[in-house]
């Protein structure tokens, strides 16, 4: 049987994936998906508590519709940030973008 | 079936209904207006937020939980509304001018700006975790387009990146406290959550790590010092107009949030979240302060100078008494006050291929222009928190409330961090004023809605320097609901 | 419950046989075998491809991605709302359609600023 703790755990080890890949990633684009896989384990953890809690707690799956969207928002505004930030660079390298110092 | 809401609920929301139609107008019109008549677009921009404005006034008077609660019409919300749009209106008559110098006359800014401005309102009206969550991403994606506005330029660029990267993370970590509020309480309405958390045992440790990263997520946005590696990098790349809006509407949109959500969802856990901030803002002030002394780029030592009035800011928040939170609204709106306008100056020195935001570029400036060098060190006085400016006056209550909750070393460490700020503060004004060799800068921005903005700032600092009582007074009345 | 899941089972089953039955015995005992090249060639909506697939996409396809993403994400709202369409009643219709102008707005936006032309 698959209990409510069964999506935690899985929500929770995603979650640290994704932040660790953020923290290492040198890609921008694989931070991006980084943060993307956050994003998810979100989801994931609103849409269990939503069908685990007591009935009517339907928030949960609203909240993760919105995520959804924002996300696919966000991917795109960073992929236009990225696009553009290659025409000047000629890279991605997150670590090789340093006019300024982080 | 009835609609799920009533026409009240649309009044409550009608200054957001009135600010979106006008950004949607403001990019039809880009389009429909021939290249070089941008700042067209600009102009009906400031008329739609005076339209807001109007709506803001007329639903005053209702005072409602909108849309069962996802929305909060009270004082609070009125008194942040009405900062957010003297923010957006102070922007675009700094902008103006500064796009057409920078070879990005463009109208969608100005959408950006409104959009943006949307979001601010949003946060600050939600009862509600979910429209927080929108108001914060509609703000911050606007942001993230605004800080990267210099297409061609690399400095620009890597500005947004940053601050996208870091937002984004931040927004994760945001909302995985979240679900876990959610998971807690069942709800995700804020009153709903302090209710049920009301009756349940607060030593379970997935509430602490709720609240550790809801902090942390909103630290990244207001940018406490764990979380402010960013900022100083997206502060100097961004445009400088745009660097104006990101120190102060962000912020201000974020200690909206802050105090929303650790007041009215969590004041169960207020013994563990006062230590909490008590260390970040003995941290944010410290490292703030210090690191801004080394600064060349007057850009980047205002980054660093706001982020230290962050931590200055979060002293309100521990003191936790009314007086503290009303001194947290009242510096608000100090903060933006000055912070736009130390900006201002320095877009009043860019010219054509001249950024001017160097502190070196201020040198020899009293002698070519004694007004803009007297108007600079009034708000580099009140930044630093020195009579009569309205800086003063809101470091003064916020210490003051700090005292009389009993933590006094709390504020004897903000005086020291007072104390060191003055020296980076003066030493532009020591450039401004004692070097004689002069400085790249010939002439001055002739931009008329850029003095307008100056104006406004340095009348409204002064004022409120020397006759507080009014404001602070509308800050006190704006708890009402809060606490 | 064990029973529902032979049901899924035996459907998957004869799903899978009936497949590999017509296309790998039927279909080769019927059909005519007259391989040439151009048959032969992955499938590329009827051009033919050029070089391989391992390759790095140019910009613009991004740009259509872009643009893309958001428009195909904005179901994510149609699809409940037409689910429950009977219950909302006109009211949701109207606020759908606001929010259908708004994204048009946005398509007419990026069409005029030439975001969906082949540059």
């Amino acid at each position: 049987m698959i209990t409510l703790s069964h999506y935690l755990a899985l929500g929770a080890i995603l979650f640290i994936i994704g932040m660790f890949g953020v923290l290492t990633r040198r890609n921008a684009i694989g931070i991006l998906m980084s943060i993307e896989l956050m994003l998810n384990a979100v989801n994931l953890n609103f849409v269990a508590f939503s069908r685990y809690l007591p009935p009517g707690a339907l928030t949960g799956q609203v909240f993760a519709i919105f995520v959804i969207t924002v996300a696919a928002a966000e991917a795109a505004v960073g992929l236009a940030i990225v696009l553009g930030l290659f025409r000047n660079f000629r890279t991605v390298n997150v670590d090789e973008i340093n006019l300024m110092k982080w | 079936m009835s609609p799920p809401f009533t026409i009240n609920d649309l009044w409550a929301i009608s200054p957001e209904m009135v600010l979106t139609t006008a950004a949607i107008i403001l990019l039809i019109l880009d389009f429909l207006l021939p290249p070089g008549r941008r700042a067209v677009v600009g102009y009906t921009g400031l008329l739609g937020i005076g339209a807001t404005f109007a709506a803001l006034g007329a639903s005053a008077g209702v005072r409602a939980e909108a849309f069962s609660g996802m929305y909060l019409s009270d004082p609070f919300t009125l008194f942040f509304k009405t900062i957010f749009l003297l923010i957006a209106a102070l922007i675009i008559l700094i902008s103006l001018n500064y796009l057409s110098v920078e070879g990005v006359d463009q109208g969608e800014y100005y959408a950006l700006v409104l959009f943006a401005t949307v979001g601010m309102m949003i946060m600050a009206a939600s009862g509600d975790l979910l429209s927080l969550y929108i108001g914060l991403e509609t703000m911050s994606l606007s942001i993230y387009v605004l800080a990267g506005f210099l297409r061609k330029d690399r400095r620009s660029n890597e500005a947004a990146l940053k601050y996208l990267l870091m937002g984004a993370f931040s927004s994760g970590i945001l909302l995985y406290g979240m679900t876990l509020l959610y998971g807690l309480s069942g709800s995700t309405n804020l009153k709903a959550i302090s209710r049920t958390l009301a009756a349940q045992d607060l030593h379970n440790p997935a509430l602490t790590l709720a609240m550790i990263l809801l902090a942390a997520g909103f630290g990244f946005k207001i940018a406490t010092v764990p979380f402010h590696m960013y900022l100083p990098d997206a502060y100097e790349g961004a445009p400088t107009s745009v660097t104006a809006f990101m120190s102060v509407g962000p912020k201000a949109a974020g200690f909206a949030v802050l105090l929303r959500v650790f007041l009215l969802a969590i004041p169960s856990l207020q013994g563990s979240w006062v230590q909490l901030f008590y260390v970040l803002s003995v941290l944010t002030m410290t490292v703030g302060n210090v690191v801004a002394i080394a600064q060349k780029n007057i850009k980047r030592m205002l980054a660093y100078s706001s982020i230290a009035h962050v931590g200055y800011l979060l002293i309100g928040l521990v003191a936790g008494s009314p007086l503290g939170i009303s001194a947290i609204l009242l510096y608000l709106l100090v903060y933006i006050l000055m912070n736009v306008g130390a900006f201002a100056m320095v877009i009043l020195l860019c010219r054509q291929g001249l950024r001017g935001d160097q502190i070196e570029d201020f040198s020899g400036l009293a002698q070519k222009s004694p007004l803009a060098a007297a108007t600079m060190l009034i708000f580099l006085l009140s930044l630093a928190g020195i009579p009569p400016t309205g800086g003063f006056v809101a470091k003064f209550y916020v210490f003051g409330a700090a005292i009389k909750a009993g933590y006094v070393l709390l504020a004897v460490i903000a005086v020291v961090n007072t104390a060191i700020s003055l020296f980076y503060y003066m030493r532009v004004a020591m450039v401004m004023y004692m070097r004689e060799e002069p400085s790249p800068i010939t002439a001055l921005s002739p931009s008329r809605p850029l003095h307008w903005a100056l104006a406004i700032a340095i009348l409204g600092i002064l004022i409120i320097g020397v006759y507080p009582g009014p404001f602070l007074g509308w800050a006190w009345v704006s708890l009402t609901g809060l606490l | 419950m064990a029973a529902d899941y032979a049901y899924v089972g035996l459907f998957l089953l004869v799903g899978i046989l009936f497949v590999v039955f017509t296309i790998e015995v039927l279909s080769r005992l019927l059909r005519p075998s007259r391989p040439n090249p151009e048959k032969l060639s992955t499938y590329e909506c009827g051009e033919r491809p050029i070089g391989g697939s391992w390759i790095q996409f140019h910009v613009r396809y991004y740009l259509y991605a872009l643009v893309y993403i958001v428009f195909a994400v904005e179901t994510v709202f149609l699809f409940p709302w037409a689910v429950a369409f009977h219950r909302l009643g006109f009211f949701a219709f109207i606020e759908m359609m606001i929010f259908i102008a708004i994204l048009l707005v946005g398509l007419a936006y990026a069409w005029k600023k030439g975001a969906l032309e082949w540059v």
